[in-house]
């Protein structure tokens, strides 16, 4: 799409979009939202530029090798997560018992394993709906 | 006389939903099946658990965090299928193109 209205209009409100997704994945253990949500958020905003701007130019943003590495490393993340539990004596994905910092409840760095499991499924989501995005576009 | 029998067996299922759904107990009845000991741990104790004041998500990524990495999993491999299906179709249809290049050269 090459209009200038819609180039301008994207490049002013696609940060926003970015914060805001950021903002809902942080805050996933305190208010309503968390990684699917935000992540979706995330890949909203790409989706956006890339609809604006091409194809190319969003690519050279995020590249299809740079979305693939974040995607596995998401899930990695959260099965690694899972694996602190067996290694501190607890079972698979223990939370405080696997000595995680709780922290202060209220907090936006705090209930140890809820917040960094919520940071890994933000990735992942976000990645994942660009990639599919990228790759639906790439056939026309 | 199909359509006759189908249409008494959709009529015996209707009167079979119709009358379960009578029997249901009212949305926030106090006596709902659902309503019983899990939920009342969870209102209870999952601040003290988990230090989230999010219940949800100390439900879906706490106590049930291997629901979610189930779902997680789902989501990669929803993605892998789809990028291998698209992109087999995308190299083929490019093969393809060449070889009836090639043959139009030879013919030509």
């Amino acid at each position: 799409m090459d209009d200038l209205i819609v180039k301008t209009i994207t490049r002013l409100i696609v940060p926003f979009i970015q914060l805001y997704g950021i903002f809902i994945i942080l805050h996933g253990h305190l208010s309503p939202g968390g990684g699917f949500s935000g992540g979706a958020i995330l890949g909203a905003s790409i989706v956006l530029y890339s609809l604006s701007f091409g194809l190319e130019k969003a690519s050279k943003k995020l590249s299809h090798e740079a979305s693939s590495i974040i995607e596995s490393a998401g899930i990695l993340w959260y099965i690694a997560l899972g694996l602190v539990g067996i290694f501190m004596g607890g079972y698979f994905l223990t939370n405080r018992a696997a000595g995680f910092p709780m922290g202060e409840a209220g907090a936006v760095i705090s209930s140890g394993m809820i917040a960094l499991i919520t940071l890994g499924i933000g990735a992942k989501v976000a990645s994942t709906m660009i990639t599919l995005f990228h790759t639906i576009i790439k056939e026309d | 006389m199909k359509k006759i029998f189908f249409m008494i067996v959709l009529a015996g299922l209707l009167i079979l939903l119709v009358t379960s759904v009578m029997e249901m107990p009212g949305i926030g009845s106090i006596d709902n099946p659902a309503y019983n000991e899990v939920t009342r741990y969870y209102v209870e104790n999952a601040i003290t658990d988990s230090n989230a004041p999010n219940i949800i998500a100390s439900i879906i990524t706490d106590y049930r965090a291997f629901d979610t990495l189930g779902e997680t999993t789902v989501l990669f491999t929803s993605i892998a299928a789809v990028i291998s299906v698209l992109s087999l179709g995308h190299h083929h249809g490019h093969k393809n193109h060449n070889s009836e290049e090639k043959v139009e050269k030879q013919h030509g």
